[in-house]
């Protein structure tokens, strides 16, 4: 799947999100596979997904302003490819 | 379990390296090993738990059952279940069952004894299972020598049974040996054969392996070979990290991994009786950190045991400190030169500048063994040990 900024998206019903200092792990159940979120920006924006009709407006929300997306938009394409995140109307 | 790097997001406020946080420690284990019984059915040469007896000591159902709820609580994702034997424990199934429901998934590591049809259909059914059949050859000569007779045939048919079953990526899991090292494209097919994902470790001279790492372990050359298939060929191969030590053979970063020694700080062991080790290849007192019941829980061992403290502590490089491929391999497995009788402080007995041979060829002790459950009368075949070098004592030649 493409990960395309301007729709609603949010977490894999079955992945999981551990705090850590660091930022978080998430632990999708059915794929079995881990990953790291390295700072704590990036994990809100992971949990405030299904609050916003889009990925962009969920950055801005975490004080990520337009200029500044690429890298988080990259990462969350990178967790799209992996199946962590899912389209919001994807049940 | 993959470990997939994949949100490498911009560092909005200064955090140290991840794996500076690793080697830290983290509130909870990303890794953890749970043996459930010292029972089994085989009595593999090198098993790291020297299992074969029952400890009349195991944890009831009803512990296993409280260390599950602790796990939910602390979010550990799941756990590597394995013994001795873990499907011959007659509690197995309620277990995998009661942690898959509360939310902590499970892989366990089987020969295979215990994998039937009607269990195979039942496995193909839980998104939450996850089966390792372990194996070390592609072939039953190879295989059965180290596991013992009939030990290929039994694995193949557990293989069989999850692939017609719709059990998708088993783990076929190799411990890599001298005898082995040769047969990585066939283990390579062997997986493909049967909808499986490779996964291969080090051998470690942990409990029987410490009588059999002398003639099992790969030679110098072998090393070199088994780090260059991983490059090659190692995509989508599951190594459990555990080749760090051979990372200084090459580019950094070419052997996928963190490469860390994790022990204590984002690994840990549960010992059928409850005592929590710092690795499942460290089953020794001078790595036991305490026990889940007689030491307040889990949790509490994790978070305050002296021993995981100490090992969050900055390591000190020792000998090592002036190589230039310290920074890739950190002095490699600590198990490994511990049960080997090297100081910790030194180089890894596999040291890929070849500093472990003439360690290994000093005088020294290797450490008693604080447990044993092997059975009596050995089911395997006993390996023939013939010197090449005369014994430096007397009592260095095993009287067996």
């Amino acid at each position: 799947m493409t990960f395309d900024p301007d729709v609603s998206w949010r977490l894999h019903h079955q992945v999981a999100v551990r705090p850590e200092p660091f930022g978080a792990l998430l632990y999708h159940f059915g794929t079995r596979k881990l990953s790291f979120l390295k700072n704590r920006t990036i994990v809100e924006v992971i949990n405030s997904l299904g609050e916003h009709p889009d990925a962009r407006s969920a950055c801005r929300a975490a004080g990520i302003d337009d200029a500044q997306q690429g890298p988080y938009l990259h990462a969350l394409g990178v967790l799209v490819q992996s199946k962590m995140l899912v389209t919001g109307d994807d049940s | 379990m993959t470990v997939t790097d994949s949100a490498p997001a911009p560092e909005a406020q200064p955090v140290p390296r991840l794996v500076e946080q690793f080697e830290h420690g983290l509130d909870a284990p990303i890794c953890l090993t749970w043996e459930l019984t010292y029972a089994c059915n085989l009595a593999c040469v090198h098993c790291l738990s020297s299992s074969g007896k029952r400890d009349p000591r195991e944890l009831s159902t009803q512990q296993c059952k409280d260390i599950i709820d602790e796990l939910e609580r602390m979010q550990v994702f799941y756990v590597n279940i394995g013994g001795g034997e873990p499907t011959v424990r007659p509690d197995f199934w309620e277990l995998v069952d009661y942690a898959t429901a509360h939310h902590v998934g499970v892989k366990f590591s089987t020969n295979g004894v215990r994998i039937t049809a009607e269990v195979a259909a039942r496995l193909a059914a839980s998104d939450y299972v996850d089966v390792q059949i372990s194996l070390d050859g592609a072939t039953a000569e190879v295989n059965d020598a180290v596991r013992g007779q009939g030990s290929f045939a039994m694995a193949v048919r557990a293989l069989e049974n999850l692939a017609e079953a719709g059990f998708k990526d088993a783990k076929i899991s190799v411990v890599v040996t001298r005898h082995n090292v040769d047969q990585l494209d066939e283990f390579a097919s062997l997986a493909a054969r049967y909808g499986a994902t490779l996964r291969i470790t080090r051998l470690r001279p942990s409990g029987r392996g410490a009588d059999v790492w002398d003639d099992l372990h790969p030679t110098p050359q072998q090393q070199r070979q088994l780090y260059d298939w991983l490059v090659a060929k190692g995509d989508g191969v599951l190594t459990g990290d555990s080749f760090f030590h051979l990372s200084g053979l090459g580019a950094p970063g070419a052997l996928a991994g963190l490469n860390l020694c994790g022990a204590g700080r984002v690994v840990c062991l549960i010992d059928p009786v409850g005592d929590v080790y710092a690795c499942p290849f460290a089953i020794h007192d001078r790595f036991l950190a305490g026990n889940v019941v007689s030491d307040g829980g889990f949790d509490n061992v994790w978070k305050n045991a002296p021993l995981f403290r100490e090992l969050r502590e900055p390591q000190s490089a020792g000998a090592c400190g002036s190589c230039g491929h310290y920074d890739s391999c950190r002095g490699g497995c600590m198990a490994a030169k511990f049960f080997t009788g090297l100081p910790l402080d030194g180089p890894d007995p596999e040291c890929v500048e070849g500093w472990g041979v003439p360690a290994l060829e000093k005088e020294r002790v290797k450490p008693k063994p604080s447990g044993d459950h092997s059975r009596g009368a050995k089911q395997g075949p006993i390996p023939l040990k013939l010197l090449t070098t005369p014994p430096a004592r007397l009592c260095n030649e095993s009287p067996v």
